[in-house]
């Protein structure tokens, strides 16, 4: 039996706001001493109460722009309510049938546009360490500002689901809101699996939630082997049971962690401690005005304005850092050395970035094109290229031999000049000197 | 009199003037509390640092310091944090919890200088009409020890009343200051939703809980919301508008104010005895100068419904953080009442059954707020009895929940729409059991009704008269 695979993913991107979604605490807790960065609004504490964090709902609105969606005019948040010990107040204040954002997409490589369903502001749960017999809370993370972003069920297979990925995660580390650290947790995802037998259009009947990814390897494995776990069960003409699974790296497969035949009743009510939030549309735009420049947009641009091949863009403008850089270094040729026969090509520059592994925080932009400048702008020529150029060159200048073999050592800037020449283009000198040594020694 | 007798007002004039010292006023209310322990009216009396606080209040008296609560004495409805205080919401569930922070009004008021002289029962969880409901025992009637004083800002009621402190915080969620208020023949504020940071108060019902006091009589009440009112950055709830001084009007009386009785809520089972009061109400504020007119308030009927669907909802929510992981004592300290709300309001939130109950109820809260928008396009404010019947025996509806629930008929819609409401003495029955009425105006209309209240007070001076303690 062939089946088709349909996937749908929903992601969690903690944003890096100075305070917490609900309180002034400090949002800022990985790696810090637990339960230092409290108060009786994070910490559930009785009468405390809930102010949002306008910059974090100005950053969800951002997101949500970013990927194309619908802002609301009116939104709200609600409760969520369920029982866990990391959850202080017994709900989460999270949103349910009014989201900021809703109905945008992500637009793949291969032209697939993958339907965000809605993009929503909530908060983060307290951590729960187990040690033995105790669980231990931590609710330095408790209230840390928190955007879920939610896609149709679009993807294909795992390859379209980690391009997905990589672009949201490229996207809000864009636009500064969030680190998207997969192995920190500020990035984590769950993706919905399920399979159908391919000449049929209806969705499946189940889906399979995977829980504990926290690497986009894993979640392509993870993905691959339920595909695996799941045909072989509707080979066997059965169903796959509708249910929770972890991703358990160590033994490279899923685990079946609850079942969910029957969806947990929320019990989402509109939180009356947070006023509806409306939204102008001179707000919104004043959203969008503050966004800096996308990875689409700049990589087109980098096409269009530096005349660069589309692999050279791509690398370029994978990390924001990375074109930041780029873009100084050029600015640098432009406007700091003004020299045309120092001229350094935006292609060259390109290529010492992605051949040399550059160290962004160790070199400025300034020192690393004065590097290039001194290295000759060249090694665009091979070696057998050179040697060919310098043996026309010595045949012609037999004269030139005799000198320098006669100690006229000084003979040998004669000689670069002319391989220059012959070559018709800048070349490294230290390397032709090298290289006419190693002949004229002979 | 007693100096524990006085009203604010009094007592900072007699502080003024060195006529006496806020040691020896705090000493008599302290003196009262432990003389009358049967009404139950505190769970947690702070005597030691009362009296610490009174002298420090009297040494920076003597420095010519004024601050508008200095050294007066009030007591606060065990629902209010207090940091490093007992606050048990009269439920075992908190039996030994001691907040780390202030409620926003107990900051406010500290700041003014009062001295907290304790904690007050109540219904626990603020879940109750009679002052029963507490798992720290019944509080009495000091009109009555038979009867109920009123929930569920009982203890707070009966300690104004008693003269145990010169004013008390309360809050009022369906009628929980007004009710024990008209049964104590004391004033008792619920401003407009918004208006007081709930901030620091366990909260009940959030949409609907209001947070005012207890005075012994109106100036004192626009005294202290001249305090407690104001926009808190704590409070995302707390309304924008500055807060004003509002004993600005108390002194325009009634002439040719425009006052409201709502026909649906001069019912044919409302007790005689308050019938008569009230009538006899309407006809003071009539010789006063005031038109009156009848208004009618067509989903008042429906009040109670929608009241008994949202405010559940909402506890059982706001009940869930006592899951037993903190606090001390776990779920099965809940009392039975708690535990009716938490299934209550669990059932009505479930899928499914959402739309048929919640949604319902949210679209008559709109229309019961249309129906108050709509009277006061007509006419300048509302006024109504507080409570259908008379105080009643302790233990004589403890077992029909919804006989209980009824009692909240007339107070329930002020807290739907969000307006405030005056509770103030209209007299007693011939068994001399007090007899309040309301008066209600639209959103943010507090010096409009202590203007109201006051000329009615002035005229009849009901709150003159004490118990026989």
């Amino acid at each position: 039996m062939k089946y088709r695979t349909i996937i749908g993913l929903e992601v969690h991107v903690e944003l890096k706001t100075k305070s917490k979604m609900f309180c002034s605490c400090s949002a800022d807790y990985f790696g810090k001493k637990p339960n230092t960065h409290t108060c009786p609004v994070c910490l559930g504490l009785p009468g405390a109460l809930p102010v949002p964090n306008k910059k974090a709902i100005d950053w969800c609105v951002m997101i949500g722009q970013a990927l194309n969606c619908e802002i609301a005019d009116v939104s709200k948040f609600d409760r969520k309510n369920y029982f866990y010990p990391d959850l202080p107040k017994g709900y989460q204040i999270s949103q349910y049938d009014q989201p900021f954002c809703k109905k945008g997409f992500i637009e793949l490589s291969n032209g697939k546009k993958i339907g965000i369903t809605r993009v929503h502001m909530e908060e983060d749960t307290a951590k729960l360490t187990h040690q033995g017999e105790s669980s231990l809370v931590d609710f330095n993370r408790s209230g840390v500002p928190l955007v879920e972003i939610v896609t149709e069920p679009d993807f294909g297979n795992a390859k379209e689901v980690v391009e997905y990925l990589k672009k949201l995660q490229q996207i809000v580390r864009y636009l500064g809101v969030s680190d998207a650290n997969m192995e920190r947790g500020d990035m984590r995802l769950e993706p919905n699996i399920s399979l159908q037998e391919e000449n049929t259009k209806e969705l499946p009947k189940y889906k399979v939630e995977v829980k504990n990814i926290n690497s986009f390897r894993f979640v392509e494995k993870a993905i691959e082997y339920e595909i695996k776990r799941q045909s072989e069960i509707l080979n066997s003409k059965e169903m796959p049971i509708q249910e929770t699974r972890g991703w358990n790296e160590i033994k490279n497969k899923t685990m079946s962690q609850r079942t969910k035949e029957e969806a947990q009743d929320y019990r989402y009510f509109p939180e009356p401690d947070i006023p509806p939030l409306h939204f102008n549309r001179s707000e919104i735009s004043n959203i969008k005005a503050q966004m800096p420049e996308l990875p689409n947009a700049k990589f087109e641009r980098f096409l269009k304005d530096y005349g660069l091949t589309e692999y050279d863009a791509e690398i370029l403008t994978r990390e924001v850092e990375t074109a930041k850089f780029f873009e100084e270094a050029i600015g640098i040729v432009k406007n700091q050395i003004k020299n045309p026969d120092l001229e350094v090509s935006p292609k060259t520059i390109a290529n010492w970035i992605i051949n040399k592994k550059i160290d962004f925080n160790r070199i400025s932009p300034y020192e690393f094109i004065k590097q290039i400048i001194l290295a000759g702008q060249v090694p665009l020529i091979t070696e057998i290229e050179l040697e060919k150029i310098i043996g026309i060159v010595l045949n012609r200048n037999q004269k030139a031999i005799e000198d320098y073999k006669n100690g006229k050592t000084n003979v040998i800037m004669f000689l670069i000049g002319r391989v220059m020449k012959e070559a018709k283009q800048k070349l490294d000198v230290k390397l032709i000197k090298e290289t006419l040594e190693n002949y004229l020694k002979k | 009199m007693n100096l524990n007798q006085l009203t604010i007002k009094e007592a900072k004039e007699g502080l003024k003037n060195k006529k006496l010292s806020s040691f020896e006023l705090t000493k008599a209310c302290l003196k009262q509390i432990n003389k009358n322990k049967d009404l139950n009216a505190f769970i947690t009396v702070c005597e030691k640092e009362a009296l610490e606080q009174a002298k420090k209040a009297d040494e920076l008296i003597s420095k010519r310091q004024d601050l508008p609560l200095l050294g007066i004495p009030i007591a606060l409805k065990d629902l209010f944090s207090t940091k490093e205080i007992r606050t048990t919401a009269a439920s075992k569930v908190l039996e030994n919890f001691i907040p780390q922070y202030n409620a926003t009004v107990v900051e406010k008021i500290k700041n003014a200088g009062a001295i907290i002289v304790g904690k007050t029962n109540l219904d626990a969880w603020a879940h109750g009409s009679s002052g029963e409901n507490s798992d720290f025992g019944p509080t009495k009637n000091p009109w009555n020890k038979e009867c109920v004083p009123g929930g569920s800002s009982s203890g707070s009621a009966v300690s104004v009343a008693s003269d145990m402190c010169l004013a008390a915080t309360g809050t009022d969620t369906g009628g929980s200051i007004r009710l024990p208020a008209s049964f104590n023949n004391i004033v008792g504020l619920k401003p407009t939703y918004g208006r007081v940071s709930r901030y620091g108060i366990i909260a009940m019902a959030s949409s609907l809980d209001s947070i005012g006091h207890f005075t012994k009589n109106v100036e004192d009440s626009a005294l202290l919301l001249n305090i407690t009112a104001g926009k808190d950055p704590l409070d995302a709830t707390t309304l924008p508008n500055p807060a004003e001084d509002y004993t600005k009007n108390l002194n325009k009386g009634v002439k040719g104010l425009k006052i409201g009785i709502p026909r649906e809520f001069v019912t044919a089972d409302l007790d005689k005895e308050v019938k008569s009061a009230f009538e006899k109400s309407i006809e003071v504020l009539k010789s006063l100068g005031a038109q009156i007119s009848e208004i009618s308030l067509p989903y008042t009927e429906y009040g109670i419904a929608a009241y008994y669907i949202i405010q559940p909802s909402e506890v059982s929510s706001n009940l869930g953080r006592y899951d037993g992981i903190r606090y001390g004592n776990d779920r099965s300290s809940f009392g039975d009442e708690a535990k009716r709300r938490i299934m209550l309001g669990t059932f009505t939130l479930s899928s499914g059954y959402y739309d048929a109950y919640y949604k319902k109820a949210m679209a008559v809260r709109t229309l019961i707020k249309k129906d108050f928008d709509n009277a006061f396009q007509k006419v300048d404010a509302l006024i109504s009895p507080v409570c259908p019947t008379l105080p009643w025996k302790l233990g004589e509806k403890i077992n029909d929940p919804l006989k209980m629930y009824l009692s909240d008929a007339l107070t329930v819609t002020v807290n739907i729409a969000g307006i405030p409401s005056l509770s103030v003495p209209a007299g007693f029955s011939k068994n001399k059991l007090p007899i309040g009425i309301q008066i209600m105006g639209k959103q943010l209309s507090e010096s409009l009704l202590f203007q109201i209240g006051n000329a009615f007070e002035k005229q009849t001076n009901f709150y003159k008269q004490k118990p026989n303690l």
